[in-house]
């Protein structure tokens, strides 16, 4: 067993926040300068340059590249031989929350009760994702969500002879829908399979992955292929004033399912989606 | 800022505008309370005759700035809201993202406009506010209702007071028809 006290994972998750809502990654902002170059619109390519130079500034001064520094979600994977010590992990996430957003000028945006809706003021509590694998370390994403793009998602339970073609369908309608509320150019995650709740949380984790990666699936990456190219057909365009940069990628993920279905998530990341992770 | 009806008649969609002046955020939850205020024949925080809203919960200011991270939010959510407002004289809503049929009728009835900011632009927009105040509903936060003072702050009209939509034309101008559903 190897004893990871809670002190150290409050550390990491203030940092993480911080880490995530001032420093786009570097596999978007590549994305955002090649679109840029690839923009057909001339005010999309006015979007694109505020966007770039937007991003250079909240990393040079330590702001939030978005006022809108989401919810928290954090997935984490503990190893089966890790031992936490000192207290409560889920309160060890939210005192790290709470740090990393007070502490570093982040929006607080979480209400109490969704329809009472008193802003907790701390941005807490975090949504964590927990996953056991095998080892004995401890792995943090911080992944804040904006809700401009988050209630933009979709969920379908779709019938298996609905097949790849129904699949595709549902994704591009979603984001035909979204048009400009999302803030795009947008990252789609999609989750394929699984339950109603495993599929959406597949949607979400394919926002992690890096922009430019294709699914080991060859089916799959074929999917993401024809999904990117017939987004970008629709025109939404950059801040969706009009455009052939509507997606700068879709990530699909998926699980096996039930001989009864074909679940379908759509998860839509804006152009500043945001992750940070480390390992203790 | 403010704006007169000479001006709002002049502007079409897809000019692209630098705001220079006085507005004022309010968004979700001080729209709701600015609406309950109206209902119970009490006045507005401010008023919004010749004015414009900015849809916007800015970030808390670190030490030295004016004010932290300050993009436009999602509009569609106001439009619950909006057409009252607009009646009593509101000229100009800043935000992002599509209005519904309510909001355009009264903006064409009583000549008024749609600004869209850069979604997610929100450090950059934030060095065009050189001062800022809270002057209602500091408990909410975020949400509570700001005056701004704005210098050259970069926007677009997306629907202007005739009707005309950029979000409809703009995706008309670069959608590949044989692929739209």
């Amino acid at each position: 067993m190897r004893t990871i006290h809670i002190e150290k994972i409050i550390d990491a998750v203030e940092k993480l926040c911080m880490d995530a809502n001032y420093n786009l990654n570097d596999d978007i902002y590549n994305a955002l300068v090649k679109a840029y170059k690839n923009e057909e619109s001339e005010k999309g390519r006015w979007v694109l340059d505020n966007i770039i130079k937007n991003s250079k500034i909240a990393k040079e001064e330590k702001m939030a590249i978005c006022q809108d520094t989401g919810m928290a979600v954090v997935f984490l994977e503990i190893g089966q031989d890790v031992n936490i010590t000192g207290g409560s992990l889920t309160d060890a996430i939210n005192e790290g929350v709470r740090r990393g957003y007070k502490n570093g000028y982040l929006r607080c945006s979480v209400v109490n009760h969704p329809l009472k809706r008193v802003n907790t003021n701390d941005n807490t509590p975090a949504v964590i994702h927990t996953e056991v694998v095998p080892g004995d370390r401890l792995k943090i994403v911080v992944a804040p969500k904006g809700f401009g793009s988050e209630n933009m998602s979709g969920l379908a339970m779709l019938k298996p002879s609905d097949g790849a073609e129904g699949v595709i369908d549902f994704v591009v309608k979603t984001v035909d829908k979204a048009g400009p509320n999302p803030c795009p150019p947008v990252i789609v995650g999609v989750g394929i399979g699984g339950t109603m709740e495993k599929a959406a949380c597949l949607s979400k984790k394919a926002l992690l992955r890096p922009v430019g990666s294709e699914s080991d699936d060859p089916d799959m990456a074929e999917i993401e292929r024809e999904l990117k190219k017939r987004i970008n057909k629709l025109g939404i365009g950059p801040a969706g004033i009009g455009g052939n940069t509507t997606a700068l990628a879709v990530h699909v993920e998926y699980f096996p399912t039930h001989i009864a279905s074909l679940p379908v998530a759509v998860n839509i990341g804006c152009h500043a989606t945001r992750h940070a992770s480390c390992e203790l | 800022m403010p704006l007169d009806d000479e001006v709002i008649n002049t502007l079409k969609a897809g000019d692209m505008v630098l705001i220079t002046g006085t507005i004022y955020t309010a968004r979700d939850a001080a729209h709701k309370k600015m609406i309950e205020l109206l209902q119970m024949g009490k006045p507005l925080p401010f008023d919004v005759k010749n004015q414009v809203i900015y849809y916007a919960g800015p970030c808390p200011a670190s030490e030295g700035l004016v004010i932290g991270s300050a993009g436009p939010t999602t509009s569609g959510r106001m439009d619950k809201y909006a057409p009252a407002l607009i009646e009593l004289g509101l000229k100009g809503m800043i935000g992002k993202g599509q209005r519904d049929d309510s909001v355009v009728k009264a903006m064409i009835k009583h000549g008024a406009v749609c600004f869209g900011a850069v979604g997610g632009a929100a450090a950059l927009i934030s060095k065009s506010v050189k001062a800022q105040e809270i002057i209602a509903f500091e408990e909410l936060g975020t949400e509570a209702v700001r005056r701004l003072e704005v210098v050259d702050f970069p926007a677009i009209v997306v629907i202007d007071r005739y009707g005309n939509n950029l979000y409809v034309s703009g995706r008309e101008q670069f959608a590949r028809m044989d692929d739209r559903r």
